[in-house]
């Protein structure tokens, strides 16, 4: 899990990624494919007409204005070849594992017949693209996996760290909720029958390839409506400029085509324009670099809107066992005698609980762990589920530690007598969610002497370090999260109460889960979860973030609409703020765009005019050169500014969770405000230096 | 008492008056726009006009009784001013050119109110009252109907109904508009506005010459020309005519009643939309371009002295009447140009450069601080959207405004609101500017020529109907394209804001959380300001600084 409140945050850009990106730049330039960016296909208009124009009668303006229309279109292409070239050399990687596997085919494999040897299932070698919906293949130890999907039989430790990058081989056996396996990835042992579920060009490592690439990349809502919203604007700049001609005629300042060009250029909102395409490339790309697939950009603006967020309590929210977390010592014992039998009655105990009585008692009371040869005749008792309990002897010394009834017989039985005060700790332990682990003694020294109760061990689930915070923060900006947990709702409340989560679902079942979901759907609330399992899958598909793990089953992966790579669940949290930073990347360069007009009004428009209306001049705030040094420095910073925000729209718009209202006060403050300055300031200095262009006067 | 005392006096008697009417004018209208009890009176129009008063429409056929009922009105208005001649109470008029005629019903019709005829010595009194007041009425209550299904949008939880276009409008005239002109009529006829069916009287003049005055229903077509933001006068001089606006009372009232119901209405859609704060904030806008606009047109008038006359007399008193003086004339001025009324009491010609350019630029915001009966509160509506969609992309989710989110189609139907009113307007205006025969029109050379079409068309395409004067308008070119600027640039934006209406009431309510961009705070309230003058305002730009600009900074 990364830090709480670590910002979301991108690659650097690097300058010869620019350089590397400029002939798939230059590709772009096609009219025919510019045309679904309206603001930029105006831009690429006026190009044109002013190349035509500088052509026929030429003159150092001309050509100055010619040529920097042609490199803000120039510009935006290569914003977008940046974005897209990031996520190439991922999927050349991808393609290399693709590369001409064969499949050994079983035909006619029906389940429970004796495979391999046997030649009664017979098999066939044929190329992996070759593999149909439903074929069966085997796969042994060193051969590649052909395509995607379920081991039907056997088990292997496979090695996917083509796809996931993590080098540690995972268990893929039949049945059961790790069934799943990925066509690209590696057997490292054992042999399996793997029944194929995809359709050749549509695996998972396909769709990676053409995700990462940007190929299967459609335009999703909030891009559409924001689209319609800048053509709109591109109209009526476009009709103020063309109209504006008629009534320069009249004022006798007849403008040329170059001015005109330029003007629509400076007033149309290019910022955004150029940049709303790499601005959803990198988005994706960020995903990609988190080892999140999304399936669809549709789904990561959704995880930018949801309202609830379904957390699984298990792997999420807590470790995902029990740990020792305080020694209670009873009828008068030293707590640290209670800590020194706690620790030799787990020394031997390998589960995680029992270590971590181990690690309590080192600790918190500098107990050593002892070696078993440091212990002389020490015997171990291991744990079975007949006694539950556990423990040691050493010489005549008896140890146990166990569950509570366990040991109270263990102690009756052997003379003792279990004490009310234990008894009333062990129901606290209980009330509050935890598990109490009884620790009991027999002294050697008096072979007939009485067992004794010591104290007992509070077992609980450990919420992990700042989730706290994090819920918080997550509040803060609106979300509600809802802890998804089997335990009975005592447990639940208890660790819901420790973790700081809005609400919790104890004994939850995958109906239950399913009727959660629609019931937050049905108040108009967007719902995120992850899941892993087949039982999951209803769910996942109606979640309208849907995160499967990696490690879960296909049928996991196909409900969900996004995909951890690293099984952590607790990305869902990173994910939200992603799709929440991307918008906030398209809103607020959209205002930066619209308020950078107000200064460029005013380097044109006194240039255009102020020969006939010498008052216009006063307009001219920033004391431009001349005419031309002031049209030429509107698109020369026009130009400029779009190269300025590539690294901004690949990184997106720095996010720290707070409430939309602070959001939105310190975005306009950024981008409002200064969107509104920073062009008096940029146009000025350009000016400054292009005055000195011989014929710009 | 000092001019500069009565003007702060009026200035804030009117803000107090329009404070006092807002809560229970705004609510009066939610209620008649939500309540389920019909009035006898209005089951008989229902029976007439044949609908069911109780079953909702959907948003193309709320459109479809909205573009029928134009049509008819326009279609009724048209004969009525063609066949003038033979129905009483002609005074013997001939009837309108064929030309004008189609302005002036489209005018009417459209709740503009350009007028390119003068009233007293062209039109008869039964068309004056049966024909132009009439539509003052209903074309207003047209306005807030389409502004009430809108909210209905708003409101509404995923329905495909928007309201009853039938009920809306007969409810608005009976019982908003009639109750309220009536009171008010008679206030007029106390405060000295005449009331009476005579025909032209001569009469002798002091310097021994004879002067044909012409009486007339003058109160009641008065009062609703404001009250429904119409404009249209029963006089050429609008209400610069002692009949028609005597003294300085009437003159205030005058400008309280132009801005009461548009002021009101966001009194109105925050009762609907269960949230008085939403109400505040667009109220809030309103106010603020409002008081302001009224700032800069007074200062202008008072200071930037431009003319020899306004040497002579200290400010700039051209073209105003005495017995307003400059703050009356530029606070009605100011609140006329920003309400698509489009009455007069001075000749906005004779405004100093900045002065005058500012009431362009008032229309050019798109008639929405207040604006006008309806029209305003959709067209700010309309722009809060926009708003809320570059805002709510700012806080990382899918932008939404009362719970309905704004996405593609939503998206759709607010540019093309947006784009609707520049297209009419600055088309209209080049074509004007590239004809020689219409530039010959203009009684000015340089900028302020231009400024005379400009305004013409500014004013036309919002449907404010005031007119800059110093352009010959009674051409059949200019009748013509005004008239279809006015249509173009009335019912246009309506098709965009009934079918966003439909789009929006389609939709289920997102919850407010912590995240839901507010939009009821002073952030909000300056964003939205910040929209209205940048979106909007600099469309014209370029074309102000030729005209208004480009005079003013001589």
């Amino acid at each position: 899990m990364s830090a709480p409140s670590r910002p979301v945050s991108g690659g650097l850009l690097d300058p010869k990624q620019l350089v590397a990106s400029l002939p798939d730049a230059v590709r772009k330039l096609d009219p025919r494919g510019m045309v679904r960016n309206p603001v930029m296909f105006v831009v690429e208009v006026g190009a044109l007409l002013t190349t035509a124009f500088a052509i026929r009668s030429p003159s150092v303006f001309a050509w100055v204005i010619t040529v920097w229309l042609w490199l803000t279109v120039l510009f935006a292409a290569l914003s977008e070849a940046v974005a897209e070239g990031r996520g190439k050399a991922q999927a050349e990687t991808l393609r290399r594992t693709k590369t001409a596997t064969t499949a050994r085919r079983l035909v006619d494999w029906r389940p429970g017949a004796a495979t391999g040897a046997s030649e009664e299932v017979p098999e066939e070698e044929v190329p992996a693209a070759e593999l149909r919906l439903g074929d069966h293949v085997v796969v042994e130890a060193g051969q590649i996996i052909p395509g995607d999907g379920d081991v039907v039989e056997g088990v292997a430790s496979v090695d996917e760290s083509a796809i996931t990058g993590e080098s540690a081989p995972v268990i893929r056996e039949s049945g059961g909720d790790r069934s799943a396996v990925t066509g690209g990835t590696k057997v490292l042992s054992d042999r399996i029958v793997v029944k194929i579920t995809s359709r050749p060009g549509e695996t998972f490592i396909d769709r990676m390839i053409a995700l990462v690439e940007g190929a299967a990349r459609q335009k999703t809502p909030n891009e559409i409506a924001l689209n319609i919203l800048l053509a709109s604007l591109t109209i009526v700049f476009l009709l103020a400029v063309v109209t504006l001609q008629p009534f320069a005629l009249y004022a006798r300042a007849e403008q040329s085509i170059v001015v005109l060009a330029a003007l629509v250029v400076a007033l149309i909102p290019t910022t955004i324009g150029a940049l709303l395409s790499a601005i959803g490339i990198a988005g994706m790309d960020r995903l990609v670099q988190r080892n999140v697939l999304a399936l669809s950009g549709r789904a990561v603006e959704a995880a930018g809107d949801v309202n609830t967020l379904l957390l699984d309590k298990t792997g999420t929210i807590t470790f995902g066992n029990r740990q020792a977390a305080e020694f209670l010592p009873v009828g008068g014992t030293p707590v640290e005698e209670l800590a020194d039998a706690a620790q030799l009655s787990s020394l031997a105990d390998e589960t995680p609980e029992g270590r971590s009585v181990v690690v309590l008692a080192k600790e918190t009371y500098g107990l050593r762990a002892r070696d078993e040869g440091e212990l002389g005749e020490a015997q171990f008792v291991p744990f079975t589920a007949q006694t539950r309990m556990s423990g040691v002897n050493i010489g005549g010394r008896q140890v146990r530690k166990g569950a509570a009834s366990a040991v109270a017989d263990w102690v009756a039985g052997h003379g003792g007598r279990s004490g009310t005060d234990a008894r009333t700790v062990v129901d606290r332990i209980s009330q509050e969610g935890g598990t109490p682990l009884v620790v009991a003694e027999r002294d050697g020294d008096q072979q007939r002497g009485a067992a004794r109760v010591l104290g007992v061990i509070h077992l609980k689930d450990v919420v992990k370090h700042g989730m706290r915070e994090r819920f918080e923060e997550l509040r803060r900006m609106g979300i509600r999260t809802v802890m998804i947990t089997g335990d009975n709702p005592l447990t639940a409340r208890a660790i819901a109460d420790e973790a700081g989560v809005d609400d919790f679902l104890a004994e939850a079942t995958p109906e239950d889960k399913m009727a959660l979901i629609r019931r937050e759907q049905a108040n108009g609330k967007l719902v995120a979860m992850t899941g892993d399992g087949t039982n999951d899958a209803p769910a996942l598909a109606q979640a309208d973030v849907g995160v499967a793990m990696n490690t879960g089953t296909s049928a996991a992966k196909e409900a969900g609409n996004m995909v951890d790579l690293d099984s952590d669940p607790t990305k869902l949290i990173e994910i939200v703020e992603i799709g929440k930073q991307l918008l906030i990347t398209r809103g607020a360069l959209t205002t930066f765009s619209i308020a950078n007009d107000v200064a460029k009004y005013f380097a044109i428009i006194p240039a255009m005019f102020a020969v006939v209306y010498p008052g216009l001049e006063k307009l001219n705030v920033m004391r431009l050169h001349s005419p031309t040094s002031a049209i030429a420095s509107a698109i020369i910073f026009n130009a400029l500014i779009i190269v300025a925000l590539i690294p901004l729209a690949l990184r997106g718009v720095r996010y720290r969770p707070s409430s939309a209202a602070g959001l939105l006060g310190r975005n306009l403050r950024i981008y409002g405000l200064g969107g509104l300055v920073l062009p008096f300031l940029g146009i000025k200095l350009i000016d400054l230096v292009v005055q000195f262009i011989p014929g710009l006067r | 008492m000092s001019g500069t005392l009565a003007g702060w006096l009026q200035i804030l008697a009117l803000v107090a008056a329009l404070a006092l009417s807002y809560r229970p004018l705004g609510d009066a209208i939610a209620h008649v726009l939500t309540t389920p009890r019909h009035l006898r009176v209005e089951r008989l129009v229902y029976r007439l006009v044949g609908v069911n008063g109780d079953a909702d429409q959907r948003w193309s056929a709320y459109l479809r009784g909205v573009l029928a009922f134009s049509a008819v009105s326009v279609l009724f208005l048209y004969g009525f001013l063609r066949l003038q001649n033979l129905l009483p109470l002609s005074l013997g008029r001939p009837p309108m050119p064929a030309d004008q005629s189609f302005n002036t019903a489209a005018s009417f019709v459209t709740n503009t109110n350009w007028q390119s005829y003068a009233g007293e010595s062209t039109l008869g009194h039964l068309v004056q009252m049966a024909g132009l007041a009439v539509q003052n009425f209903v074309s207003a209550a047209v306005g807030i109907s389409v502004v009430a299904a809108l909210i209905r949008g708003f409101t509404r939880k995923e329905t495909d109904r928007v309201g009853n276009f039938w009920v809306d409008l007969t409810r608005i005239t009976l019982r908003i508009l009639l109750p309220l002109a009536f009171v008010f009529a008679i206030v007029l006829v106390a405060g000295g506005v005449i009331q009476n069916l005579h025909g032209a009287e001569s009469i002798p003049t002091i310097a021994g010459g004879h002067q044909s005055l012409t009486g007339g229903p003058v109160a009641s077509q008065e009062v609703i020309k404001e009250l429904g933001t119409n404009g249209g006068g029963f006089y050429n001089a609008n209400s610069s005519h002692p009949f028609e606006n005597p003294n300085a009372f009437t003159n205030w009232l005058e400008i309280y009643l132009l801005l009461a119901i548009a002021f009101a209405l966001p009194r109105t859609f925050g009762r609907m939309a269960g949230d008085h704060r939403q109400g505040y904030a667009i109220v809030a806008v309103m106010a603020l371009i409002w008081a302001a606009s009224v700032a800069i047109v007074t200062v202008d008038e008072l200071h930037s002295v431009s003319s020899r006359a306004g040497h002579a007399a200290g400010a700039m008193t051209e073209g105003k009447e005495q017995r307003f003086g400059v703050w009356a004339s530029a606070l009605f001025a100011a609140s006329t140009t920003l309400t698509s009324t489009g009455a007069i009491d001075s000749a906005h010609d004779s405004y100093s450069p900045f002065g005058g350019g500012m009431t362009i630029f008032n229309m050019m915001l798109g008639e929405i601080a207040p604006g006008g009966t309806g029209s305003g509160l959709y067209g700010i509506l309309v722009l809060a959207v926009i708003a809320v969609f570059v805002a709510g992309l700012m806080v990382g989710r899918t932008p939404e405004y009362l719970g309905k989110k704004l996405r593609g189609r939503e998206m759709k139907f607010a540019s093309l609101y947006i784009l609707t009113t520049p297209t009419v307007v600055l088309a209209g205006a080049a074509l004007a500017m590239a004809r020689p025969g219409e530039r010959a029109g203009m009684l000015n050379p340089g900028p302020h020529g231009f400024s005379e079409v400009l305004y013409a068309f500014t004013s036309a395409g919002n449907n404010n109907g005031s007119a800059f004067a110093g352009l010959s308008v009674d051409t059949t070119w200019y009748n013509t394209a005004l008239g279809l600027a006015m249509l173009f640039g009335r019912f246009l934006p309506m098709v965009f804001i009934l079918a966003l209406a439909g789009s929006l009431a389609g939709q289920a309510p997102v919850p407010v959380t912590a995240g839901t961009l507010p939009t009821h705070r002073p952030l909000f309230v300056g964003l939205l300001t910040g929209v209205v003058l940048i979106v909007v305002g600099l469309t014209y730009f370029p074309a102000l600084s030729l005209g208004p600009l480009a005079e003013g900074l001589q």
